[in-house]
């Protein structure tokens, strides 16, 4: 079965092929993700980041969760020598560069935890893909409809940073009038969705030497296409673009 | 010169899509570096006209196929885009037609790289595999990717020929 819901400002969809039994797995899912929107939410008045950034929450009173995604941006700037930040050009808190990732990686967890064991979970083109061969598309970044690129992935995540419509809402964070547009999207596959969408973002905000980034570091591929429609590839990402003999 | 060689590998792969519809034929070509072979779908030979016979088991001889004449989808002349912000900076392009085909592209107005993206852009990652980005077939479970903006060469070439056409 597969679903697709509006959730976090995007559309994210569930798939565990099964009959109607899976369902009340998929509801778990998405029961999950509305969790983690009304708490790291920043358009919304009522999510506990708004109330950190409104100062009306002190540290001692962070939930766990926002306890551990503050910690994992404070460890994720370090890892991507200050490229990842959550602080927004206005000083504000805005962690959704890792909450996406985070939480898809945790809904995976609550799949497997169910025994559910073939799935993806795709928010807005970040994707957790177990327990079999999924194939997915690289879509192309000045032709939405159209793909130009097919992935084979198995127990891996896969997330694309880019260039979007709402604005260009990744900055260079070490000059913020510049956002980071040298390049259209960036496409990185890494051992889990966490992984991969957090080096993505970081490496999206590099402008090209964010694909050397990902090329020095193990156990992570990616695909950049540049804004003249060229496209660089890290030395082990041929693989993933082959059809596996069944 | 570089601005030159950027400007038409935006061209070539922009072409590219536009061919991509409407043929499926396919040309070699060779980016900036001719180091890396790229491949761009172009329908720019006469459409089906192939130069192999196929084996045949009957033995009768392969069919002849007469190319078709060349009919052009857009007048002769000259056309010119708008401007169009591209946020890096503004993009305008001229669309040349001659015989009822794009012949050219070129661009009236594109931003000029940065001194630092240049210089990144030298060192030109000795190793890593680079191609023109080419459509796929859409047949995937799921799609990756960000949504995006950032078409405005799209957008004023779009314009430019919708005055070319017939």
């Amino acid at each position: 079965m597969k679903e697709t819901r509006i959730l976090m400002g995007m559309p994210i969809t569930v798939e565990i092929p099964g009959d109607g039994s899976v369902q009340a797995a998929i509801d778990r899912v998405f029961d999950y993700f509305k969790y983690v929107d009304e708490k790291f939410s920043t358009y919304k008045d009522t999510s506990e980041i708004t109330a950190i950034n409104r100062g009306k929450l002190t540290a001692d009173n962070y939930s766990e969760d926002m306890r551990e995604v503050l910690r994992l941006c404070e460890q994720t700037k370090k890892e991507t020598d200050d490229y990842f930040n959550i602080v927004t050009p206005a000083g504000s808190l805005d962690p959704s560069g890792l909450v996406k990732g985070w939480s898809i990686y945790r809904a995976a967890d609550l799949l497997r935890g169910m025994g559910v064991k073939e799935f993806y979970i795709d928010a807005g083109g970040d994707i957790e893909a177990a327990g079999k061969i999924w194939k997915v598309g690289i879509k192309n970044p000045f032709k939405q409809e159209e793909i130009v690129k097919v992935l084979y992935v198995q127990d891996a995540g896969v997330a694309t940073s880019g260039t979007y419509i709402r604005g260009e809402h990744i900055y260079n964070p070490k000059d913020s009038n510049r956002p980071a547009n040298d390049i259209m999207s960036l496409t990185v596959i890494g051992p889990n969705i966490y992984e991969a969408d957090r080096f993505a973002t970081a490496a999206f905000a590099m402008g090209k030497p964010g694909i050397m980034f990902i090329e020095n570091l193990k156990g992570f591929e990616a695909y950049m296409i540049d804004r003249n429609g060229i496209a660089t590839m890290t030395s082990g990402f041929g693989p993933y673009t082959k059809e596996p003999e069944l | 010169m570089k601005k030159y060689l950027l400007s038409l590998l935006i061209v070539i792969a922009f072409v590219g899509y536009v061919l991509y519809q409407r043929g499926t034929n396919v040309i070699s070509i060779f980016n900036e570096n001719d180091r890396h072979p790229v491949t761009i779908p172009s329908s720019l030979a006469s459409p089906v006209s192939t130069s192999e016979s196929l084996p045949s088991a009957t033995g009768t001889p392969p069919a002849t196929v007469t190319p078709r004449p060349q009919t052009g989808m857009y007048k002769d002349g000259s056309y010119t885009g708008p401007v169009t912000d591209a946020y890096y900076g503004n993009v305008q392009v001229k669309a040349v037609i001659k015989n009822g085909k794009i012949s050219d592209v070129q661009f009236l107005q594109y931003p000029n790289d940065r001194g630092t993206s240049r210089e990144i852009n030298g060192q030109a990652m000795p190793y890593l595999t680079q191609e023109a980005i080419q459509a796929q077939n859409a047949n995937v479970d799921i799609i990756s990717g960000a949504t995006q903006t950032s078409i405005a060469f799209r957008e004023s070439l779009a314009s430019a020929l919708s005055l070319a056409k017939i």
